[in-house]
């Protein structure tokens, strides 16, 4: 009778926990996502979505650091040309297609292959792809690939459902089928993209919510009122601006995590007939604009101080950040006494463009009121973001104010900016010392290696100043306090294993 | 009248080229490279310039122009360069989204507006009078956007009485649909209301005045229905003409109202196809609107001439 009382209880128990907990989860994302296949995917509130729906060979951890998710462990030979990855064998995809190494190579091909991928780029270490075992697999690399597990840990690394992806082609995404915790339910563009659970998740029970919606809400203010009002569950990219109003709602909590990107000053020093000006041919007076800004005072009046102030392509916190070159605090004297020596006493123009929206106008009015202190006077000319990046790539520029959303290897933060002819060097910036620096950093497996040449780039691009680097974005989301188990990442994803929310 | 109609639908094609020859000649004079503003970070020269074969971008403006027209006749608008759908696709999901908003918006505008206008009539030079006289003119200089954010905070913050943006569906939640849409439709109907009250105002006063109200209020009429009955029925004639017309202006006010709550609508599709130079996107919605407004005008010629018998011999 006790027993059967007990077990009564606990069934009780057990239920109202289970009725307890909210079956869905509704966060608001900053944009739209674009086309939700992860081969041709561009956007960063894609890949927000991704983390649920699309499993990756490998993840990381909060420090970066590569662990494992589809593979459960790898090795790089000798020689850095070849990387063996061992499989999980409990996982299929939402088509009930079964996860294997045959999938992996069929993934690889199509990220190298396909017409519209844009994953060529990332995956063009890969030479060839060896089927092992059925859970076992080899990929050969032309060259030791320093960067290719971190490659592996994004949209490189997902793995589709080789069945579906065969049959949609280039309608993929319109009913992606991948291998995440969730699969994919519907979409209506500009309004929501709804998941629901995967039963057959290897990992199912981490997994709390039946239904996840990702919302696209534009308007930071918006977003903020439909977590208070209660419509919504989380919200990524707070503005910092907001910061001090969601920290004083009792029915709100805040997680913030530094970004891996960051925002700066891209100087046109060799891209066209633009980059013959002073600013183009004379490092000094970048340096001099850099040594005219207080880069805490920009953070506190435009940020709240809620960012990090900057001078790198990594965050001061970053592994990867020169000690050598602390972020420089302000010396007016210096960049005047620069700008008398290139010639300019009285003073000198500069045409910066920015894109125009609200933070980078703030942004880089504050920078114009710094640098006029020492002779250096910034005309700010806006423009809408797609114009702006036409005329950047085109080399119509002086000075852009434009950032880097970050990735996790350090390679993609620099290499493809500062190396000759890279991808999006629209500077053109062009130094063989860097471009053998960086491209030992790239290719060498040896972290102290790496370390030191980026140290010895650094050095080299502190001085010649074709970025000048301002500051690091910090990931602000803002949650209903009744949500549990969030852990935020600095590459700014929602992970949402053990995530709970408990109905008040 | 068939022979009127088909009149109408001939002058109305070479009407429809002109317009979507414009726009699709202007949205090529936008700075910007479509498949660069499409790549954002990813920036690859040989993705890029795939696209640009695939999206035949490199070809000439005219044939571009043709190849873009010859698929619109066959029904074929094209894909969305950012997400892939079918333009059409999209098009048919947002336009009622928009139709709702502008008819609750017009709603609204009918009920504060038309009372509020034979109100201030009535009492002209009273303090009723003034007091709508100064809610008319607020209703018309409160910027949207400023009014829309207040109400998001007052209503959905603070009482919590509404939610405070987004959408759904009428088919799958009726009453949350309408919920929904409350707070925006009353941000976009202000304004008109504004409108409509002043108009209704004006054209109550000048019916007061007439020989028939004189004479209505001399037979010992009770004023309720002199004014109801006599005045406002007479009145009312401009106030639908103008009803009809400010339709056509709701519909380009969802645009900032649709942006503010978050409303997947007509207004959101084009704004943010414009900004991301989703050229298939823009040239859809223009010449379907292009073809809808003509064909409304249509429908209007036509009641008119069904309605007014001296037109039918012109």
């Amino acid at each position: 009778m006790k027993l059967m009382k007990l077990t009564l209880a606990a069934a009780l128990l057990s239920a109202t926990t289970l009725g307890a907990q909210a079956s869905e989860l509704r966060i608001a994302l900053q944009s739209d996502a674009d086309v939700l296949d992860p081969d041709q995917s561009r956007t960063f509130v894609g890949r927000i979505v991704y983390t649920a729906l699309c499993d990756k060979l490998v993840d990381i951890t909060p420090d970066l650091e590569i662990i494992p998710q589809l593979a459960t462990e790898w090795s790089f030979s000798e020689d850095g040309k070849q990387l063996t990855m061992k499989l999980r064998d409990d996982v299929v995809f939402h088509d009930g297609t079964p996860f294997d190494a045959e999938a992996v190579a069929a993934n690889i091909d199509r990220s190298q292959n396909f017409e519209e991928s844009r994953r060529k780029s990332e995956l063009s270490s890969i030479t060839g792809v060896e089927v092992l075992g059925s859970h076992e697999i080899r990929l050969d690399l032309a060259d030791a690939d320093a960067t290719l597990m971190a490659q592996l840990a994004d949209r490189a690394g997902m793995m589709v459902s080789p069945t579906a992806a065969t049959k949609a082609g280039v309608e993929f995404g319109l009913n992606p089928v991948c291998s995440g915790p969730y699969k994919f339910k519907e979409r209506v563009a500009q309004d929501r993209i709804v998941l629901e659970k995967f039963a057959d998740y290897y990992n199912a029970d981490e997994y709390h919510f039946d239904t996840v919606s990702y919302l696209p809400i534009p308007d930071t203010t918006v977003r903020l009122a439909n977590l208070q009002s209660g419509d919504i569950d989380m919200l990524e990219r707070l503005a910092a601006t907001d910061l001090a109003q969601a920290e004083g709602d009792a029915g709100i909590q805040v997680a913030s995590a530094v970004s891996l990107g960051y925002q700066g000053i891209t100087f046109n020093v060799g891209n066209g007939d633009k980059a013959d000006n002073p600013w183009g041919k004379d490092n000094r007076l970048r340096q001099a604009l850099s040594l005219s800004l207080d880069r805490d005072a920009i953070n506190q009046v435009v940020f709240n101080g809620a960012f990090a102030a900057g001078n790198q392509p990594f965050p001061p916190t970053s592994p990867w950040y020169s000690k050598d070159f602390p972020v420089p605090a302000r010396d007016i004297e210096h960049a005047k006494a620069l700008l008398a020596e290139t010639g300019f006493p009285d003073g000198i123009d500069l045409e910066v463009q920015v894109p125009n929206t609200t933070i980078p106008l703030q942004l880089m009015q504050v920078v114009q009121s710094m640098a006029s202190e020492a002779g250096i006077r910034i005309s700010l000319v806006s423009k809408e973001f797609a114009t702006l990046l036409s005329d950047q790539t085109a080399g119509d520029y002086t000075a852009s104010q434009i950032g880097w959303s970050g990735r996790i290897d350090p390679d993609g933060n620099i290499h493809q900016f500062m190396t000759t002819d890279a991808g999006i060097n629209d500077s053109k910036y062009s130094n063989p010392e860097v471009d053998t620096l960086l491209n030992t950093a790239r290719t060498s497996n040896n972290q102290q290696t790496r370390k030191e040449s980026y140290n010895a780039a650094r050095a080299i691009l502190n001085e010649d100043a074709p970025i000048v680097y301002l500051y690091h974005e910090t990931w602000i989301w803002a949650l209903d306090s009744a949500i549990s188990g969030f852990t935020p990442y600095p590459d700014g994803m929602i992970r949402l294993k053990g995530m709970k929310k408990e109905e008040g | 009248m068939l022979s009127f109609i088909l009149r109408r639908v001939v002058i109305a094609i070479p009407t429809i080229i002109l317009i979507s020859i414009f726009v699709f000649t202007l949205q090529k004079l936008l700075p910007g490279d479509p498949v660069l503003a499409m790549a954002g970070e990813e920036r690859d020269p040989q993705v890029l310039e795939f696209l640009r074969e695939k999206y035949r971008l490199n070809d000439p403006i005219p044939v571009q122009y043709l190849t873009w027209i010859g698929n619109a006749l066959t029904g074929d608008l094209g894909i969305s360069l950012r997400t892939n759908q079918p333009v059409l696709e999209l098009i048919a999901q947002k336009l009622p989204v928009t139709i709702q908003l502008a008819t609750m918006a017009m709603v609204f505008a009918m009920l504060i507006g038309i009372p509020a206008g034979i109100f201030s009539a009535i009492k002209k030079g009273t303090v009723v009078d003034y007091i709508a006289n100064v809610v008319a003119l607020s209703g018309l200089s409160i910027p949207n956007f400023w009014l829309g954010i207040m109400l998001i905070l007052l209503v959905s913050v603070k009482w919590k009485l509404l939610p405070a943006s987004g959408y759904v569906p009428l088919s799958e939640d009726p009453i949350r649909s309408i919920t929904v849409m409350i707070m925006p439709a009353f941000v976009l109907g202000t304004a008109l209301a504004a409108t409509l009250m002043r108009h209704t105002r004006s054209a109550m006063l000048s019916v007061l005045s007439s020989d028939y109200v004189r004479t209505a209020r001399a037979k010992g009429l009770v004023e309720r229905r002199v004014i109801l009955k006599h005045a406002f029925r007479n009145a009312l004639t401009p106030i639908v003409t103008l009803t009809a017309l400010l339709f056509g202006e709701l519909i380009a006010g969802a645009v900032l109202t649709e942006q503010i709550f978050t409303i997947p609508g007509f207004g959101k599709l084009v704004v943010d196809a414009v900004f991301n130079r989703d050229y298939a996107v823009v040239q859809g919605i223009v010449l379907v609107t292009a073809v809808g407004f003509i064909f409304m005008n249509l429908l209007a010629d036509v009641a008119y001439v069904l309605l007014n018998p001296r037109l039918r011999k012109q």
